[in-house]
């Protein structure tokens, strides 16, 4: 491990993998915790059937307003899709605010309102908060921390452990959209106006995925940081080998150009209302026509299989024929030269 | 996509590799100058392809690879001028020099910033009057010119804070460099498609000419790249040495006047020190002297050692195409782009990067 903290720490990539691995997750220790999921899953005593799921998120995303969204709607999203993903029943959610000296309370009151207002079309409550205020210059304008609960019923279990070959993979629509978004706001690049990120609350849809096809759902992942390939990655290393099919893989017109311009990959772009879910093959056809039925996933498509091939690496079957393996991301990706 | 989906045809791209199957009767060895070619070629699958009829060797054409650890030292040590805000492009912060990388001298307290372009780095000096901005200028013929560009802009606003470290490079002096040497033997090389969008295609010229070595230029698509071995091939099979042009969308003969004349305005040529080769004469770039006073290096002068490349890195001679990445004893075993020992671990368009990426094994 390098002797400072790097920005790439923070990108999803091999290098915050490394820092959970052989530091937060060694010496906080527990079998809760050993999961690593989206979230934290636990029995509660006098809970009469089911488990909790708990998960903590913080948000700091530049600029504060982007096409698609803010950083309030964000926070409320990214804690409720975290929960979804592991099979529960959003509930409640905490809010934490770090504010900068001198951030205009217009903002933090466009950002409060955009809070409250997917929190309730998501159907959950922020239930407490704290808020603290740094001198100008130790934060970024405004930070934000959201933890939530939520009740995961008995006989939901889903892991990247269940994964085995023959499972098919879908996702609920086009990759890239918030991670490219961001960044052509964020840069002041004129060229992709078109750009909008794609933040959603998916408790809704993927509430509906869980009771059409109950049992066939392997597991779920909403590929925030590091991308589609980030998410792959990490369910491959659960012992199997995974395939996709680059023609598969919705990616909408603007941001494959936006993409190509840059020479940077949309497999590895963030997104914030996406989902990707592994079924058991016999359940397949249903499970993309009830993604495809909710208005979050008319794009839905099935992208791959996990395979006996391979195991621990994802395979990239290109247009031409050939295939290739698509690895992690080591650092944050970075605009082509020449 | 239009200019994007017309140039992967499948279907297309497959009737181009049967053609280059059956015509080269023997293996053909070729050079692929340009990193964004070698990124391409793995991305798509093309050595796959081609593999067993085309030796396809990638050259030195990736602009932070050849960047020397000297240049790279002097760079950090820039970024630690008082008050200085030293933007570049995003590889660049990611190269070892002898004394760590951008990235570690930002986690230090240096203030770098990586830019999309020449043009936001004088934005930022713009917002930032009260301090030195410098922009580490690297690459080829390519980026030169807005390089140039954003220099005369700087002049007409008077912007007395903007100030250029230009390591750029010329492309040609490197190839000539490489077939001098005569380390490896080439049948042909596939030209940078940008790089002759600005220089034009007739540069190349002195290949056949002196080298009785084709080129063809080709583009940065699946059909562009095959049809350029294609062409490349067929001067091999039929012993005819041209320079054959597959990249007519973008690159014209005499090349882009306007930015040659840009380039002309503001840099001067001379000798350069690239990594891999040690110094080639005429193969950089340096400001001229009505521009010396933006000048970085004189700016601020830095006083840097001599940079030795680190033990057993041999990112040197798969610049000059002698060894492939997997020859180096390094390669996977201590040098990855997680901690990369050499430069061409570091660029995506470098060739380790690339082999390492895109050509592990599916097993």
């Amino acid at each position: 491990m390098s002797e400072t903290i790097l920005l790439a720490h923070g990108s999803g990539g091999e290098l915050s993998h490394e820092l959970v691995r052989d530091l937060f997750a060694r010496r906080f220790a527990n079998p809760i915790l050993d999961e690593l999921g989206d979230a934290a899953l636990f029995g509660v005593a006098g809970l009469s059937s089911g488990r909790l799921a708990l998960t903590t998120d913080s948000y700091v995303v530049q600029p504060l307003f982007f096409p698609g969204g803010d950083i309030g709607k964000l926070a409320v999203c990214g804690t409720v899709n975290d929960l979804a993903v592991v099979g529960a029943t959003p509930c409640h959610l905490s809010a934490g605010f770090i504010l900068e000296e001198g951030l205009p309370l217009e903002t933090l009151e466009q950002v409060v309102n955009s809070m409250a207002e997917t929190a309730c079309a998501a159907g959950v409550d922020i239930v407490t908060g704290d808020t603290k205020v740094v001198e100008r210059g130790a934060a970024d304008g405004l930070f934000i921390n959201t933890a939530g609960v939520g009740l995961v019923p008995a006989g939901v279990h889903l892991t990247p452990a269940n994964l085995r070959p023959g499972d098919r993979i879908l996702i609920n629509g086009s990759v890239g959209d918030h991670g490219m978004a961001v960044m052509m706001q964020r840069e002041g690049l004129k060229f992709g106006s078109s750009l909008v990120s794609d933040c959603a609350s998916l408790n809704e849809l993927i509430a509906a995925l869980l009771k059409a096809v109950p049992g066939a759902v392997r597991c779920m992942r909403d590929p925030t940081r590091g991308g589609l390939v980030t998410t792959l990655n990490e369910w491959a290393d659960a012992g199997v080998g995974i395939a996709v099919e680059e023609t598969a893989i919705p990616v909408r017109e603007e941001v494959r150009a936006v993409c190509e311009i840059l020479g940077l990959d949309p497999l590895y772009a963030a997104n914030e209302g996406k989902v990707v879910v592994a079924v058991t093959p016999e359940a397949v056809d249903e499970a993309l026509a009830v993604l495809q039925a909710h208005p979050l996933g008319r794009e839905a498509a099935v992208i791959g299989q996990v395979t006996a091939e391979h195991p621990g690496r994802v395979a990239l079957h290109t247009p031409l024929g050939t295939r290739r393996v698509i690895g992690m991301l080591v650092g944050a990706q970075l605009p082509r030269i020449c | 996509m239009k200019y994007i989906d017309e140039f992967r045809e499948p279907e297309l791209a497959r009737r181009l590799v049967s053609q280059i199957r059956a015509q080269a009767t023997c293996p053909v060895r070729l050079m692929e100058f340009c990193g964004g070619h070698t990124h391409a070629i793995f991305r798509f699958g093309l050595r796959q392809m081609l593999a067993s009829h085309v030796d396809m060797r990638s050259g030195p054409g990736c602009p932070v690879c050849v960047t020397s650890a000297t240049d790279l030292d002097r760079a950090i040590a820039l970024s630690e001028v008082p008050d200085a805000i030293l933007t570049t492009f995003g590889d660049m912060v990611r190269v070892p020099g002898s004394r760590g990388t951008l990235q570690e001298a930002q986690a230090r307290g240096s203030d770098v910033r990586v830019v999309y372009s020449a043009l936001d780095a004088l934005e930022i000096a713009r917002r930032n009057p009260q301090r030195p901005v410098v922009f580490l200028g690297i690459g080829f013929e390519t980026t030169a010119p807005t390089v140039a560009a954003t220099l005369v802009q700087a002049e007409e606003e008077g912007l007395s804070n903007f100030f250029v470290f230009s390591a750029h490079k010329l492309t040609p002096p490197a190839v000539r460099a490489i077939l001098e040497v005569g380390e490896v033997a080439l049948d042909g090389v596939i030209g940078p498609g940008h790089v002759s969008a600005v220089i034009g295609s007739a540069a190349w010229q002195f290949l056949p000419q002196r080298y009785g070595i084709a080129c063809a230029i080709a583009g940065f698509e699946p059909l562009d790249i095959l049809s350029a071995v294609a062409a490349l091939v067929r001067c091999v099979v039929e012993g005819q040495p041209s320079v054959a042009n597959t990249y007519g969308r973008g690159v014209r003969s005499g090349g882009n006047p306007a930015a040659q004349a840009m380039m002309k305005r503001v840099f001067q040529v001379g000798p350069a020190e690239w990594r891999g080769f040690g110094v080639i004469p005429e193969s950089g770039f340096n400001l001229r002297e009505a521009f010396a006073h933006r000048d970085a290096a004189q700016r601020f002068p830095v006083a840097v050692e001599p940079v030795e490349e680190p033990a057993g890195c041999r990112c040197g001679e798969v610049l000059r195409g002698v060894v492939e990445p997997p020859d180096c004893s390094l390669f996977r075993r201590i040098c990855s782009p997680r901690n990369p020992v050499g430069p061409c671990m570091v660029s995506a368009e470098g060739a380790c990067a690339a082999y390492f990426q895109y050509a592990e094994e599916m097993t």
